[in-house]
Order: structure tokens, then C-alpha cells, then sequence
């Protein structure tokens, strides 16, 4: 079964362009699925099934969605064995930018949009950099001269992936995207395969359910910003700090 | 290592690859740039001048460094969609000529133009295989973000940049990494304008332009700064831009243009047409002595059409037209 982690930032055009690009393969006689993943609620699962499309979904609630993530991969494509998928795709969202749920070994795509602004491939961190591959959607809407901007800007980020532009709407470009999803190795499971990006060390009193502020709630991994605050003005000496997040483990293979 | 680090000083760096310098500050080393004396070899460590030296690949593949430019595509006949063969069994279409694509909606039309920007290589539904100078072309012109074949024109763009037109512009050439950009600038605004009719300056923020005046400086702007040798026009509406001229201008900088449109003016300003049906090129019209004729009285009436809109926009009635 081939497997592949499809992430990018909200609305960015995810659901629109895997139901276009499923559609071609599902042509071709082929049996297709979807996880999708998200925080509090989605309505994606509606859309894939109405579409025809197996699908299961996990909410992650509470819990960091990334790591929810990570820690389910492996029986959601037990989930896609036992379906008899030949294609599962992984929808997911990345919430805060420092993660990503890309898999090495496993087809990474990123899903960004023309529209979020030339600031937004700099910003969107592991997603972008860790990915196999780029789609670039929306570029119905904007000029050509923005499309060249935008790409120009997410090759300054990640230059070894390959670039595709799709319109989720119409389905341009998802024909050539449905090739390159179904070349490629298969995954018969992920257990002992690791991430591209490690995941952040986020465990502060906050990440239990505390809801007060001040310095006498705060426990664990806490980092201050440097206000550069006048003398005289209270700081607070508080917490003690762990040091900086962990950081790349050495990105894509 | 591919390129030749370890002897270079910051300022040959810098001289040699100037797209450089943003990578040196997003890495935190922009206090280099200040001691250009300054050798790679001692300040930089071996990850970062690894990093850099992929990182100058990437950026030479991407700006299209000694690259050969593209002169002519070709599009070898494939299958319609009743499985049958293509009746036009070749294609080749070369450097400032305007082709025209017609056909009914659902013919085939975006198929085809979707075969050649992805470079169709059997692969695509049709069967079609399209070359670049008479060769297969490599797997670049389909994932690398510079070497794409086709770049769109259409009516629904907008600009949603927040940038005057200098700016918009400068932003543009400088992901491109063009020589000498204040020369590129002045000649798209002058050529836009030009276009346009109704002028406008280098610093109006282009989301207040107009829609004629948006049109003619994407048209300008695709003509001298995209780096696809092929432009791909999906109609150009008949209201504030001189067709005529804008297609002169993309054939000028050397231009393939591809236009798909119903407007018998445009089909008979193209130097051939092609006509898709049921998934197939049936034929290639090239326009006859009567058509170009014609031509001419088709623009008379676009006129007159023209001069009554004026008239209604005036708040005249029509009782004579
Ligand atoms: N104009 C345009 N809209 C798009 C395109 N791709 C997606 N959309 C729209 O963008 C919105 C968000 O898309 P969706 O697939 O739900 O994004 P997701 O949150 O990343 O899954 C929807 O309204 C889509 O119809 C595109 O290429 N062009
Ligand atoms: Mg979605």
C-alpha cells in the first residue's frame, strides 16, 4: 500500500486537492483512503465519504495534534491494510508550524496556497522544508507574476522538493500530481521508520490544564521573552528554564 | 563539494553568488558580510559550507544558469477519447508565432494545454508526447519552480499583493534574479501604459488599478519577466487593452503564445488555429487571404460596438446607432 502525509497550513486547499487526485487513481481501479486528522472537529470526513472515499478520522482534543499524530500513525495504516487500500493518505493540518508529521520513507506532501502571503513559506517551518513535495494551489486567483514570486519563495526553502501547482477547484494539475502519488515505494507498516523533524518538547504546567497566570503556576518547560524592560520594572526570576526546543534531527533523507 | 568554497572570501562569495548573502543572514552569520576579507574556510563550518554549496546548486538549476533557451515545442498526436488516433499526428510550434486553440467546452482544450506544460511524455490520458527543441525534454520542466513551460493569463488574476506597481515589480524581479531590474521595470510600466490607454504611475498600489490596466501590466510583466518560454492566454477581453499590441509585445521578448478563444477577432490575429474535438486536434486552419480580409471589417465592427458602449456610458440612448 502506498502511504503518503499530506499536511499543510488550515484551508489551504488539502481536502480539495487529495479528492481530485484520489479521483484519477480511483480510475484506474485502484481502492483509496483517507486519516484525517485535526484538532476539535472536521467536516472532511463527510466530504471524503461523500466522495466515495474510505475514511476515518481522529480528533486529537487535549492533546498536541501532532503528537496524537505519531502516536496513532502506525494502526491508521493497519486501518488501511485491513481496508485493502492501495493508497492511504494522511490529511493534517499543521496547527503551529513547528511540527510536522512527515515520515521518513513515506511520501511527504505540502499543501500551500498562493494566496497566504510570501512571508508564509518562511514561516511554515518542517511542513514545508521536510516535504517530498510542494503543491501550490490557488493560482487561479492571483497573477502570474505572484505565482512566480510564491514558488521562488518556497524553493528558497526547501530546493530539493518537487513543485507542483494544482487547482483544487478545478482539478488542474491533480492528473500529474495522482502519478507521482502512486510511484514510489510501499509501506507496510511505519513501526521503527522516525520522523523527519523532531517534535518539540512541550510540557509546562499549561499543557496539564492549568488556567491561572503569574510566574508561581508556571512549571516545567517555560521560556521568557527578552522585553529588554526597563530596571525598576518587576521580572520574573520564576521558573527555570530547559533550554531551547530540540531541533532538527538532521531533516529529510 | 561542486563549487569551489574553501579558497573564496566572503566578498568573492558574495560577488560570485550574490543570492548568498540571504542565506548567510538567515543563518545568523550577516555580521560576515561586514570583514569581506574574511576566508570561508577559517570562519565557516563544514554542515553550513555544505549546506551552502547545495544550496548555490539549487539556486543555479533554479535561475536557469547556461541554460539553452527554448526556440520551439512540439506535440506528437496521441489518442481522442474514443481511444482512436489524433488526426493531427505533429505539431511544432516555435518562438513568436500565436497559435490559437478553438473547440467546443469539454473538447479537450485544457487537456491539451495541461499535456504541454506537463510536458506529456505518453503518460497523460491522451498519449500525447510533447518535445522542447525537437528533444525529450528532463523531469526539470515538470517539478522545479523556474522551469515551467507555461505561464497563464486569464480573466479571473487578480493582484493581491499589497505593493505599488514599482514595488510589485522590483519583488518580481528579484525572485527571478534579473540584470538589471530598474531597465526591465521602466519597460514594463512604459509598455503597460502603452497597452492600457488610461496611464498610471509607478506608485499606485496595484490592487487600485483598473481592470484593463491590471491586465496590461500582467501581460507586460509575464512578457519580460516570467521565465516560461510559453504563455498560455485564456481569452483577453475587448475593454481597455490593445489586443493587437499586447500579443506584439509577448512576441517581441520572444514569446510562444497559446490562446484559447471563441473571439474571431483573436482566432484571426493568430498565425494558425487549432481545433480540438472529442479529445483530438482534428486540424490546423491557417487563416486564408479571405479571412485576414476579413479581419479588418471585424474590427470595424469592434469599433462601432466599442463607441456605442461609450455612448451608453455617457448617458446617451441609442436611437441612432
Ligand atoms: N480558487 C481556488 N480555491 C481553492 C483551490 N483549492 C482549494 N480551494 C478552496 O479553498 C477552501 C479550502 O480548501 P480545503 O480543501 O477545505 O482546505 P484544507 O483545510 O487545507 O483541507 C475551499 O473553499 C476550497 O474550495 C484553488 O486551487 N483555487
Ligand atoms: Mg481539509
Amino acid at each position: 500500500m502506498r502511504f503518503v502525509t499530506v499536511s499543510g497550513p488550515p484551508s489551504s486547499g488539502k481536502t480539495a486537492v487529495i479528492l481530485k487526485t484520489l479521483e484519477h487513481i480511483r480510475s484506474t481501479g485502484k481502492k483509496v483512503g483517507v486519516v484525517k486528522f485535526d484538532c476539535l472537529s472536521t467536516d472532511d470526513d463527510e466530504l471524503f465519504r461523500k466522495h466515495g472515499v474510505a475514511v476515518r478520522k481522529g480528533l486529537a482534543g487535549a492533546l498536541c495534534p501532532d503528537h496524537y499524530f505519531v502516536s496513532n500513525v502506525e494502526e491508521c495504516v493497519q486501518w488501511g491494510l485491513a481496508e485493502g487500500l492501495d493508497v492511504l493518505i494522511s490529511e493534517s493540518a499543521g496547527l503551529c508550524n513547528r511540527c510536522s508529521p512527515h515520515i521518513r520513507e513515506v511520501l511527504a506532501v505540502c499543501v500551500i496556497d498562493n494566496l497566504s502571503g510570501i512571508g508564509t513559506p518562511k514561516k511554515i517551518g518542517p511542513m514545508l522544508k521536510a516535504a517530498d513535495i510542494v503543491v501550490i494551489t490557488k493560482g487561479d486567483i492571483v497573477s502570474q507574476a505572484e505565482r512566480e514570486v510564491f514558488a521562488a519563495r518556497v524553493h528558497g526553502v526547501n530546493t530539493k522538493a518537487r513543485v507542483l501547482h494544482v487547482n483544487g477547484i478545478t482539478g488542474q494539475g491533480s492528473y500529474e500530481l495522482s502519478t507521482v502519488w502512486t510511484e514510489g515505494r510501499d509501506t507496510a507498516t511505519v513501526e521503527g521508520l522516525r520522523l523527519r523533524f523532531s517534535m518539540p518538547a512541550a510540557l509546562c504546567s499549561y499543557c496539564l490544564g492549568e488556567t491561572r497566570i503569574g510566574s508561581d503556576f508556571q512549571m516545567g518547560n517555560v521560556r521568557k521573552i527578552d522585553l529588554d524592560l526597563p530596571t525598576g520594572v518587576k521580572t520574573d526570576g520564576g521558573p527555570q528554564e530547559l533550554g531551547p526546543m530540540p531541533g532538527t534531527d538532521g531533516g529529510g533523507s | 563539494m561542486k563549487h569551489d568554497l574553501l579558497h573564496l572570501t566572503i566578498e568573492g562569495l558574495l560577488s560570485r553568488w550574490p543570492f548568498t548573502q540571504q542565506l548567510l543572514v538567515d543563518r545568523g552569520h550577516e555580521n560576515l558580510i561586514d570583514s569581506p576579507e574574511a576566508a570561508l574556510s577559517g570562519t565557516l563550518e563544514g554542515p553550513f559550507l555544505a549546506e551552502l554549496d547545495e544550496f548555490i546548486s539549487g539556486m543555479e538549476e533554479f535561475l536557469g544558469t547556461n541554460e539553452q533557451k527554448v526556440s520551439e515545442v512540439t506535440i506528437r498526436g496521441g489518442r481522442t477519447k474514443d481511444g482512436s488516433d489524433e488526426t493531427v499526428r505533429e505539431l511544432t510550434i516555435r518562438v513568436g508565432e500565436v497559435v490559437c486553440i478553438v473547440g467546443p467546452t469539454g473538447s479537450g482544450k485544457s487537456r491539451l494545454l495541461a499535456d504541454i506544460e506537463w510536458v506529456a511524455r505518453g503518460d497523460t490520458p491522451t498519449g500525447r508526447h510533447v518535445l522542447v527543441n525537437g528533444e525529450v525534454p528532463g523531469d526539470k520542466w515538470r517539478f522545479s519552480t523556474e522551469y515551467k513551460l507555461v505561464a497563464q493569463l486569464s480573466q479571473n488574476m487578480n493582484f493581491v499583493m499589497d505593493l505599488t506597481v514599482q514595488e510589485f515589480l522590483a519583488l518580481h524581479a528579484e525572485s527571478r534574479q534579473a540584470g538589471d531590474p530598474e531597465q526591465k521595470i521602466q519597460r514594463i510600466w512604459n509598455w503597460a501604459n502603452e497597452l492600457a490607454g488610461e496611464s498610471f504611475t509607478l506608485d499606485t498600489p496595484v490592487t487600485s488599478l483598473s481592470g484593463g490596466q491590471s491586465r496590461a501590466l500582467m501581460i507586460a510583466d509575464t512578457a519580460v519577466l516570467s521565465a516560461s518560454p510559453v504563455v498560455l492566454i485564456d481569452e483577453i477581453e475587448n475593454a481597455g487593452i490593445d489586443r493587437q499590441q499586447a500579443l506584439e509585445i509577448l512576441i517581441k521578448e520572444e514569446k510562444i503564445v497559446l490562446m484559447a478563444t471563441h473571439d474571431p477577432i483573436l482566432a484571426l490575429m493568430g498565425d494558425r488555429r487549432v481545433v480540438i474535438a472529442n479529445g483530438g486536434m482534428t486540424q490546423v486552419i491557417e487563416p486564408s487571404d479571405r479571412e485576414r480580409e476579413n479581419l479588418d471589417e471585424l474590427r470595424a465592427i469592434d469599433t462601432r460596438m466599442m463607441g456605442l458602449r461609450h455612448r451608453l456610458r455617457q448617458g446617451e440612448r441609442l436611437d441612432t446607432i
